[in-house]
């Protein structure tokens, strides 16, 4: 992350949630709708108590029943053209599934921070990503933060990505459960004025009006139904560049920049390199950090955009390497590989780059992921580096001595 | 057609569907026996019926399907279903 | 009737059935909203037949999003509209089926009435899933023949009696809730437009009899409606703040027996042995209504 000097007098010390609810009140949202969920709650809460305390102008809160119905009211309030926002996480966004594509199939830009947890059963609470990823095709734009300040400044980022013309699509901003929402950290808190430069008015073409009534949510037979998700895919090509351009402009206002689609860190010469999304790469960081100070060439690849998955950027990043590791906080149970390893591997596949690729798949249900842990993953792939791939992917720390 | 964003539709747009051909029995109004009541008009499911300058009805034999609901609604006995011959 | 029907702002060139029950009660609706309102409008056959893209029959803003999240998208329409300052003179009304009102989405509509929104809901009750080919709900009467409640060998249909959906729905604390029939046009006209017109979560329960579903001909569908009312086994009625305020008389209650036979539904409870018994729970079911409501 790149911060501006002056940023450090701004400085707070607050919980990541509450720095995300901060910037979700500075995009100026119209409608807020949410059930509460673990670890999301204290977003909510500090939501509510903006509303109770008149902080937020022109926003009504709906505390609904379910998060079947946090998302699906968004629908009607996005479509008659409030800028709209909800928090969830795990089993609260798998009761969403359904209206995800809808909200995404109807081109509304409802935009939704995932404070990521595991999904039962086993019942658990605590941080993986299964449940964004599992969301993966519904064809939402899907960003992972690395600490609670991207958390927070990707809201703005978001929303204006969402609501560009070319692009009209819902988005998730990712942040881990516990390890960014629960966190106390030195943060700034977005500035409003920043805001209001940085982020337009909502301004859709099409609302529910009776002034011009048109008729949102019509059914589409075989002779049409293909361009309707053509155009979804073409929009979400369009976001690829306005990703990076929203947080090159983000850097430019604020004098922050947590990278575009990708962030690259100690890439260039790198023979390995370690690839991820989400707050592990803090921990990465510091182990690549040890390694580079005894001149093992290793790098990181923070992957910030899950939805459009940036092809490109990836190929480039990581076509040099002698050998890249992908670690997955998610599982494809019965393929036995994480998403990102397993569309990483897809998208090097036609290039006439063969370098080997690994995957591990890690954190599930929250369990720790500790230096010495990364540390051996760096050693297989150096192993694989040098002398190819004996394993493809594996599961990274299973207790044996329980099964 | 150029398909909106999100599929959007334009008000009152079915019209481009002419649903009259789906009609076997067409209704036709006995003006002297018809009073005028109106019924007929509103117990139209394809709003088919309107009402003309001189307060008799007429039908618009383009949406019309020839359901025969108001043939059995009218208080007169003035609507007759007639077989259509196609 | 010497004064005109209000106007109405469904479109024709709609796909629904001839003698449609789902396009009477959205027309009737309408006439009774008028042209300010934002329909929202559940997945069923009315979602369908009215708008088949590129078109539509609706000539107010419309929308569908899913099949049982009516009540919480009319929320966040209602939410937009105050947030944006737009809500003044605009009316909200959610439109759906049995199904979609009273089993699938019947927890987003509880949430939508909880909370007090200010709208209103109209359910269209044709007593059965007729948009996937007429199987059970829980608006489908006792004794009805369904796709997935047929008659048979030990079965005289379905098992079980209607939800008693208004009460649900007073049980909230609605300020209104109605229950109307299609066969009273003027009627449903008039709660429709009372419930648009009060502060809060209004109901309007719509009995909408269905020619395909039921198994009559198309030109008896306000006829069927009538014959509901005229038996007593649909009571039509106001409820305000919880009281009962009106009820529709029944001077002289028909036999349930008249409706039943005009119905393919219930067919079999003339041909099987013990029908007769059955249809005496059914007569029993008309008695109870004109005792309950008072309809007599």
């Amino acid at each position: 992350m790149t911060v501006n000097v002056a940023d450090k007098d701004k400085m707070v010390v607050v919980e990541g949630s509450y720095a995300v609810a901060h910037a979700a009140k500075v995009c100026r949202p119209n409608v807020i709708s949410a059930y509460p969920i673990t670890p999301q709650t204290h977003i909510v809460e500090d939501l509510s108590q903006f509303i109770a305390d008149g902080e937020i102008p022109n926003c009504e809160y709906i505390n609904v029943e379910s998060e079947f119905s946090a998302i699906s009211a968004l629908v009607g309030s996005s479509a008659v053209g409030a800028r709209s926002y909800s928090a969830t996480t795990s089993q609260g966004l798998l009761l969403m599934h359904e209206v995800l594509f809808n909200a995404s199939g109807m081109r509304l830009p409802i935009i939704m921070t995932v404070a990521n947890r595991a999904v039962g059963a086993p019942i658990n609470i605590w941080n993986d990503h299964q449940d964004s990823i599992s969301q993966r095709d519904t064809g939402w734009l899907q960003l992972h933060a690395e600490d609670p300040q991207e958390s927070a400044d990707m809201l703005p980022q978001i929303f204006k990505v969402a609501e560009d013309k070319d692009v009209l699509l819902p988005g998730m901003a990712c942040m881990d459960g516990f390890i960014l929402s629960h966190v106390y950290e030195p943060v700034v808190l977005l500035e409003q004025d920043l805001t209001d430069e940085f982020l337009p008015a909502y301004d859709p073409e099409y609302v529910l009006d009776p002034a011009n009534p048109m008729s949102f949510g019509a059914f589409a037979a075989p002779d049409t139904y293909e361009e309707f998700r053509f155009m979804q895919e073409k929009a979400m090509q369009a976001a690829l560049p306005k990703i990076e351009a929203a947080a090159k402009e983000f850097g430019e206002i604020y004098g922050r920049f947590h990278g575009g689609l990708i962030d690259e860190y100690l890439t260039d010469d790198a023979e390995v390199i370690v690839m991820s999304m989400g707050s592990i790469l803090g921990t990465v960081k510091d182990v690549v950090d040890e390694y580079r100070a005894r001149g093992e060439k290793i790098g990181v690849l923070k992957v910030r955009s899950f939805r459009p998955f940036p092809k490109e950027q990836i190929r480039k990043a990581i076509k040099d390497a002698a050998a890249v590791v992908v670690l997955d906080k998610n599982i494809s149970i019965g393929l036995n590989e994480g998403a990102l390893f397993t569309e990483t591997k897809s998208c090097m596949y036609n290039s006439r780059c063969d370098i080997p690729i690994i995957g591990y798949t890690i954190g599930h249900g929250g369990r720790d992921v500790p230096r010495e842990s990364v540390a051996k993953i760096i050693e297989e792939a150096k192993k694989v580096a040098s002398s190819g791939i004996t394993v493809e992917s594996q599961f990274l720390d299973v207790k044996e001595e329980l099964l | 057609m150029k398909i909106t964003s999100g599929g959007v539709c334009e008000p009152g747009s079915t019209l481009a569907n002419k649903t009259g051909g789906w009609r076997n029995f067409r209704p036709v109004y006995d003006y002297d026996k018809c009073t005028k009541c109106g019924i007929c008009e509103i117990v139209c499911p394809d709003m088919s019926i309107s009402l003309r300058e001189d307060d008799f009805f007429e039908y618009n034999y383009d949406y019309c399907k020839g359901c025969g609901i108001c043939a059995n609604e009218c208080p007169a006995d003035a609507i007759e279903m007639v077989l259509e011959e196609k | 009737m010497s004064k005109p029907a209000p106007k109405t702002y469904l479109a024709p060139g709609h796909r629904g059935c001839a003698g449609c029950c789902d396009a009477l009660a959205a027309k009737f609706m309408l006439m009774g909203t008028g042209p300010n309102t934002i329909v929202v409008n559940p997945t069923g056959c009315l979602e369908v037949m009215t708008t088949p893209f590129p078109e539509s029959a609706w000539k107010v803003p419309w929308i569908h999003s899913l099949f049982e999240n009516g009540g919480a998208v009319a929320s966040g329409v209602e939410a937009a509209l105050k947030a944006l300052g737009r809500k003044e003179g605009i009316k909200v009304i959610g439109v759906g089926g049995d199904g979609s009102t009273m089993d699938i989405g019947i927890r987003s509509l509880s949430g939508a009435f909880e909370r007090g929104h200010d709208i209103t809901y109209v359910c269209v009750d044709n007593e059965a899933y007729m948009n996937t080919g007429i199987q059970r709900s829980s608006g489908t009467p006792f004794d009805a023949s369904t796709t997935t409640s047929p008659p048979g060998k030990i079965s005289f249909g379905n098992p079980r009696p209607k939800k008693n959906m208004p009460a649900i729905m007073v049980a909230h604390g609605s300020p209104y809730v109605a229950t109307t029939s299609i066969g009273y046009p003027r009627d449903m006209i008039k709660k429709v437009k009372k419930a648009t017109e009060i502060e809060g979560p209004a109901y309007i329960h719509a009995h909408a009899p269905c020619p395909t579903g039921w198994g009559f001909d198309g030109s008896k569908t306000i006829e069927m409606a009538k014959l509901a009312v005229e038996t007593c086994l649909w009571p039509m009625y106001e409820m305000e703040n919880g009281e009962l305020t009106q009820v529709k008389k029944v001077k002289n209650p028909k036999p349930v027996e008249e409706y039943l036979r005009a119905q393919k539904r219930f067919k079999h409870l003339f041909t099987m042995d013990g029908g007769d018994e059955e249809i005496k729970k059914i007569q029993a079911t008309a008695d109870w209504n004109i005792e309950f409501y008072g309809l007599q």
